[in-house]
């Protein structure tokens, strides 16, 4: 089970008012590549994986889910006083026509969220590598975003988000060397 | 047991439905344990190389189920 806290893992204050920036941080929420991605593929990845690792997917795999939360903040601020002529104006009528001012997993270019995105061999070493890449790719989402805002607040906020991803990759890093080292103490060869 | 294979044993409730497959086995490959090739390595005979899919010894993977000591 979880316990929630109602207060966000780090402030987001967005001081620019900049819709079509809305359309390009959700790539970060419904992306391949996403917080929601990575929140369910590591919590799925917990049940067969070895003991010694099942902690650390629980973890980053919760973080996840706040960061999830912090991106939908700095979406919802960006649109929930736009217009409809501004959310055209700023690329997003497709998304006004199907969702009105709601948020909906889907990436930046429109395409909805699919689970294809994830995976789940099964192989502690092969999932453990996917969850490294995943983090090295969502860093690099979080620079290519930081690179399209000028809001200094925006960007604090994303540049926090961005070293998450760097302190996660170590971590998955170090599991595997765990992984590798590991012996059942039960059956020594 | 092959030195490439791994176990471990999952916790396990005394509520579990089915009756214990205690261990779990994974293999964890010899490129793991590689940053940069070294020059130099030993060599399969060609002929056995080829069979096995790399020149060095150091590198293959036999995948011997036989000798992974439980079921993945």
């Amino acid at each position: 089970m979880w316990i929630y806290e109602k207060k966000l893992q780090y402030p987001v204050r967005v001081s620019k008012c900049d819709p079509k920036m809305a359309k390009y941080l959700i790539e970060q929420y419904g992306g391949a590549d996403g917080e929601l991605a990575a929140a369910l593929r590591y919590l799925n990845q917990r049940y067969t994986i070895p003991d010694k690792v099942i902690g650390l997917l629980t973890d980053i795999g919760t973080e996840e889910f706040a960061h999830l939360e912090m991106i939908a903040t700095m979406v919802y601020k960006l649109t929930k006083d736009a217009t409809p002529e501004q959310l055209r104006e700023a690329g997003l009528g497709d998304h006004y026509a199907d969702h009105s001012f709601a948020l909906f997993y889907h990436n930046a270019a429109g395409n909805p969220f699919t689970v294809t995105y994830i995976q789940a061999k099964g192989d502690p070493i092969a999932d453990l590598y996917e969850d490294i890449a995943a983090e090295e790719k969502a860093r690099a989402t979080y620079q290519w975003l930081i690179d399209m805002t000028d809001d200094p607040d925006l960007q604090d906020s994303l540049k926090f988000l961005r070293e998450r991803e760097v302190v996660h990759a170590l971590r998955f890093r170090e599991a595997v060397e765990m992984l590798k080292e590991h012996q059942d103490s039960r059956h020594p060869y | 047991m092959d030195a490439q294979w791994r176990t471990y044993t999952p916790w396990r409730s005394p509520f579990d439905p089915c009756p214990p497959r205690e261990q779990r086995a994974y293999i964890v490959p010899p490129n793991q344990f590689i940053q940069t090739q070294p020059r130099g390595l030993r060599q399969f005979a060609p002929r056995e190389a080829l069979r096995r899919g790399t020149l060095w010894p150091d590198l293959y993977s036999p995948y011997d189920t036989a000798g992974r000591g439980a079921q993945p």
